[in-house]
């Protein structure tokens, strides 16, 4: 039980290992703290942001699949007026097309009919000339009667 | 008990007065209290260990330091580290940096050096001996007190560093002339100033003096006991008293020893918290 030269040992010990206690865990220890406590609320800050951002996306991805709905329905009805209007059209089309045809054909018919009455006529008048040349006897002039002939030809 | 100290068990007062030795330099004994020819070896030598073990340790974990996995003895630091940073911050928000390593340190090393109570009294000393006694010295005349904070001069050491600490922050907070007026003017104005000057000297002196002898007085009484529960092995029969009183003080110990350890670290933050005040603040 006595103050001995022991206590000047024990006071540069002390100082030595406050010193060496500060620079090599005190220090490096409260920075270790302070950057984990740091990290976790920017961890913990980050993590809520993200959710919110998910949410709005989540929010958004919703409203484009309806939007994405209400479109397709509308070019779906798009699609189907236009397909309707297409058949009408081409049925249209076809109908016209073979007013034309038939009308082609008619105007052809006609045609062919008057050429034949022509033939038919010219024909006619002649035979007529022959049979009258025979019943009378000698040669018949066509030309001097010819418009007893046209009015012939006329009633034909 | 080994052999060596079964003649001292023999003579109860020899045994007791043989542990309670210390080992110097050059044999020789304090002839007064304060007695600077005296070096004590075996506090230094154990102090020293205990001061590498705790320095060691905070090397290695600083070296490998790692934020974000934390292992084996870095969780411990931490843990220490924290705890003596919160009371630091709950005691003396705004506390100079130096506070928190000198409170730490205070800590873990008072807490080692009163741990050293654990060991059965006669381990360290008889080995000491019995090494010794290969060296051709007698053994009974081989003395080793393996508690540090047995010894006025380490209580005394930590307990005059606060102490100078506590004169150095008064100084730099309230000034030269700030801490002798809390001298001259505290606690009665300035109308007893005589008085003041003796009772604020009184006040000062007593923190270191408390701080020593509080750490000392505990840590000595309770190797004392060991001591006289070690005695009880005089006989066999003896023995189960011996094993019960020795747990029991054992247990109680186990409290004595952190407490102690925490009670000087945070005085040592509270007399540099008030040390820390501003002139009006005090």
């Amino acid at each position: 039980m006595n103050v001995t030269a022991t206590l000047i040992g024990q006071l540069i010990v002390f100082s030595v290992l406050i010193w060496f206690v500060k620079a090599v865990l005190w220090e490096p220890i409260i920075n270790t703290l302070e950057d984990r406590k740091k990290r976790i609320a920017d961890g913990l800050a980050a993590s809520e942001k993200g959710m919110k951002e998910q949410e709005l996306a989540e929010q958004r991805a919703t409203d484009l699949i309806k939007q994405a709905k209400v479109e397709v329905a509308e070019i779906v009805s798009q699609a189907k007026a236009r397909d309707t209007q297409m058949v009408q059209e081409a049925k249209d089309k076809a109908v016209e097309e073979a007013d034309r045809v038939k009308a082609g054909a008619q105007a052809e018919i006609d045609q062919e009919v008057n050429r034949a009455k022509d033939s038919l006529r010219s024909k006619v008048s002649e035979l007529a000339v022959a049979g009258a040349s025979k019943i009378l006897g000698k040669e018949v002039d066509a030309n001097t009667h010819k418009s007893a002939l046209k009015d012939l030809i006329e009633q034909i | 008990m080994s052999e060596s100290n079964a003649p001292a068990i023999a003579s109860p007062v020899e045994y007791i007065q043989h542990h309670l030795q210390n080992m110097t330099l050059n044999g020789e004994r304090p002839n007064n209290l304060v007695d600077f020819s005296v070096f004590f070896i075996d506090t230094f030598v154990v102090s020293l260990v205990l001061a590498s073990i705790f320095a060691f340790a905070s090397w290695r974990v600083s070296k490998n330091i790692d934020a974000d996995k934390p292992t084996g003895m870095q969780n411990v630091l931490e843990t220490v580290v924290e705890f003596v940073n919160q009371q630091v911050q709950d005691i003396f928000p705004g506390a100079d940096k130096w506070i928190g390593p000198l409170a730490i340190t205070i800590f873990v090393w008072v807490l080692f050096m009163n741990a050293m109570d654990f060991l059965p009294v006669d381990l360290l000393p008889s080995l000491v001996g019995g090494v010794a006694s290969i060296f051709g010295y007698d053994p009974h005349h081989v003395y080793f007190k393996a508690v540090p904070t047995t010894n006025l001069d380490t209580t005394f050491a930590l307990a005059l560093l606060v102490f100078g600490l506590i004169i150095f922050y008064n100084i730099k907070n309230k000034g030269l002339i700030g801490y002798i007026k809390v001298f001259l003017f505290h606690p009665f104005g300035k109308w007893l100033m005589p008085v003041n000057i003796v009772m604020t000297t009184i006040e000062e002196v007593a923190k270191p003096v408390s701080l020593g002898l509080r750490l000392f007085g505990n840590m000595f009484a309770g190797e004392l006991l060991f001591l006289l529960i070690a005695l009880l092995a005089f006989s066999v029969w003896a023995m189960p008293a011996q094993i019960a009183l020795g747990t029991l003080w054992g247990i109680f110990h186990m409290l004595v020893v952190p407490l102690q350890a925490f009670i000087f670290m945070l005085l040592t933050i509270v007399y540099l918290g008030l040390a820390s005040q501003g002139v009006d603040e005090h």
